[in-house]
């Protein structure tokens, strides 16, 4: 009993002293963020008093501000339009490649998957000058259209890697066995491959949604005018570049995304680490 | 396979073709492939071209000035500033990140209560959107209310006369920007070096234990040598995700403090040529020069993928 304890601090011991403190750094911006969220503005304010908790009672004015204040819901919808369009998009191209790409065998395969891959590569900061002439050209300046037209050219490159990982772990022998069951071939693949992949297909749903909400570079150039921005980018430039910026409020309006998505990321992380590094990189 | 696709009776044509590996894999992949070229392609190619001309953003029309954005920017203090930023910017924070994540990711290989917590704030950083959680980190580093200002001074280690002034200061904003950009790369360096880590199989650690390496020693000449390739992966992203993005500066700094403009990257300085002085031909050249940092980890990545294929 002593025995097994002592061997239990002995062997946890110095993960924790490890993990600890690092993840505690790490997240401690977050802290920072929620408890500013909750504080009435003369308390964040206010030097006497330590900064870590509260001194005087947390209010949701912050919040209230936020909503009915600011252009934020407007933000959040704009968000969540694109976001859908995008993850469609992406959906329908990456889908089909990706299935393709993991059965294709031999060299040519391999190459073109990692080709796509590489796109990916190619940073939103070297495209969004010719993006922003082509863009001007179409008469798209300052429309979510340009954004949803955009946006697909980072999610399906990432899409179609993941993809490729996810499909490569589903066994050839469930297609042989449907096909020799006189299955067709796009039968095999509406009816077999797919609905086993849809844990993989819901991973690609979740990190393209997260790619769309990090984007910086191309909604900040693209979109001109607050209402049509999205939570990215209109939280920036409304919020903090205005004359004077309401911290607690911004907290609310960063927190408010955040907080889901990283709960979605942290339980679909395990897939997306096989799918990641198990295309060519197994 | 193919035997099973080519003994079944033909019908028609088009069904018949479906039926056929190569077309239907054609099939599929084609759109992609014709996306990711209009998407990525044509417009990495009309960087080039704009690169050439001196057309700007009110007018789109240019003429062909042939190198001599090139020249400009070449010669130009503030770009060659640029680069060395990016440097240094890239290279620091980098180190930050896989001397973090490294120790991360050996003590939490192994099982211990609390993991799915612990595993969750260290992802925090990675999972939040960038543009948000920037805003914490815009407050944090407030002039006058900076709860890391606040805490510096009891603490006596800043003092209460003139405190740092975290962005305005040249050296303290690169500080800043460095660690804010590690902060945000940990958590994937971390959950990729723990993949490579969770690889090795079982029976090379029992075996080590058997010839009674242990510790350092086992670290050193085993897991370290076997989880090379994975965490060169990981520092190939991280590279392209710090020294081609522009978030993080561009949010915190601006690329200031003015007037060394410290912290001032190849990225924000092709925006601020590009976008804001509406120079699109010279904004073109500036971000082309990000290719070669692209070049270099792509073929890092083409090694790398070649060859785990090998083995």
């Amino acid at each position: 009993m002593i025995d097994s304890l002592v061997r239990g601090v002995r062997e946890q011991g110095p993960a924790y002293l490890i993990v600890g403190p690092l993840a505690m750094l790490l997240a401690f911006p977050f802290y920072v963020m929620v408890i500013t969220a909750f504080k009435q503005q003369r308390d964040f304010y206010d030097l006497q008093h330590t900064p870590y908790w509260f001194h005087k009672h947390p209010t949701l004015d912050n919040a209230r501000f936020l909503f009915n204040e600011t252009p934020y819901t407007h933000w959040l919808r704009n968000t969540v339009l694109v976001g859908l369009a995008v993850v469609a998009i992406t959906l329908v191209i990456a889908v089909p490649a990706g299935y393709a790409l993991a059965r294709l065998s031999g060299r040519i395969g391999q190459s073109l998957g990692v080709g796509i891959f590489l796109t990916y590569l190619v940073p939103p900061t070297l495209l969004f000058l010719p993006l922003f002439y082509v863009i001007s050209k179409l008469h798209l300046q300052n429309q979510l259209t340009a954004l949803v037209l955009v946006y697909p050219s980072f999610t399906v490159p990432f899409s179609i890697w993941l993809l490729m990982g996810f499909f490569k772990t589903i066994p050839q022998e469930l297609e042989d066995a449907a096909l020799v069951d006189g299955a067709s071939r796009l039968k095999t693949l509406t009816r077999v491959v797919f609905p086993i992949s849809i844990p993989g297909i819901l991973t690609v749903v979740i990190f393209s949604f997260s790619l769309v909400l990090n984007e910086f570079v191309y909604a900040f150039t693209f979109i001109s005018s607050s209402a049509n921005r999205t939570v990215s980018t209109g939280v920036y430039t409304d919020l903090i570049r205005g004359d004077l910026p309401q911290w607690g409020s911004i907290m609310v309006a960063a927190l408010i995304p955040s907080i889901p998505l990283a709960l979605l990321y942290n339980t679909f992380l395990d897939r997306f680490i096989a799918g990641f590094t198990g295309g060519a990189f197994r | 396979m193919e035997a099973v696709s080519q003994a079944r009776p033909r019908g028609r044509r088009w069904q018949h073709a479906l039926e056929r590996p190569g077309f239907l894999a054609s099939l599929l992949i084609s759109p992609a492939v014709i996306f990711i070229g209009a998407l990525v392609g044509g417009p990495l190619l009309l960087a080039i071209y704009l690169s050439f001309t001196n057309a700007t953003a009110g007018s789109l029309g240019g003429k062909w000035v042939g190198l001599e954005n090139f020249r400009r920017e070449w010669h130009n203090q503030a770009f060659q500033d640029a680069v060395w930023h990016t440097f240094v910017f890239t290279v620091l924070s980098q180190l930050l990140v896989l001397l973090v994540a490294g120790m991360l990711a050996h003590a939490l290989l192994k099982r211990f209560r609390g993991k799915w917590l612990l595993r969750f704030l260290i992802l925090l950083p990675w999972a939040a959107p960038l543009p948000l959680s920037l805003m914490g980190w815009t407050w944090m580093f407030d002039t006058t209310y900076s709860i890391l200002t606040w805490t510096g001074q009891h603490l006596h280690l800043f003092s209460k006369v003139s405190p740092p002034v975290w962005l305005a200061q040249p050296r303290l904003a690169t500080g800043s920007v460095i660690a804010v950009q590690a902060w945000r790369i940990i958590p994937f360096a971390t959950v990729i070096f723990l993949a490579g880590l969770a690889s090795i199989p079982k029976e090379v650690d029992d075996a080590a234990a058997i010839d009674g390496a242990t510790g350092f020693r086992k670290f050193l000449s085993i897991s370290l040598p076997l989880q090379l390739p994975i965490a060169t992966v990981a520092l190939l992203f991280g590279i392209v995700f710090t020294a081609t993005d522009m978030a993080v500066v561009y949010i915190l700094t601006n690329g200031g403090p003015p007037p060394s403009d410290a912290t001032e990257q190849i990225t924000t300085w092709a925006f601020k040529t590009g976008i804001e002085s509406g120079s699109l031909g010279g904004g073109a050249a500036i971000s082309l020069f990000l290719l070669p940092i692209l070049a270099v980890v792509a073929i890092g990545m083409l090694v790398f993928a070649r060859r785990t294929e090998v083995t």
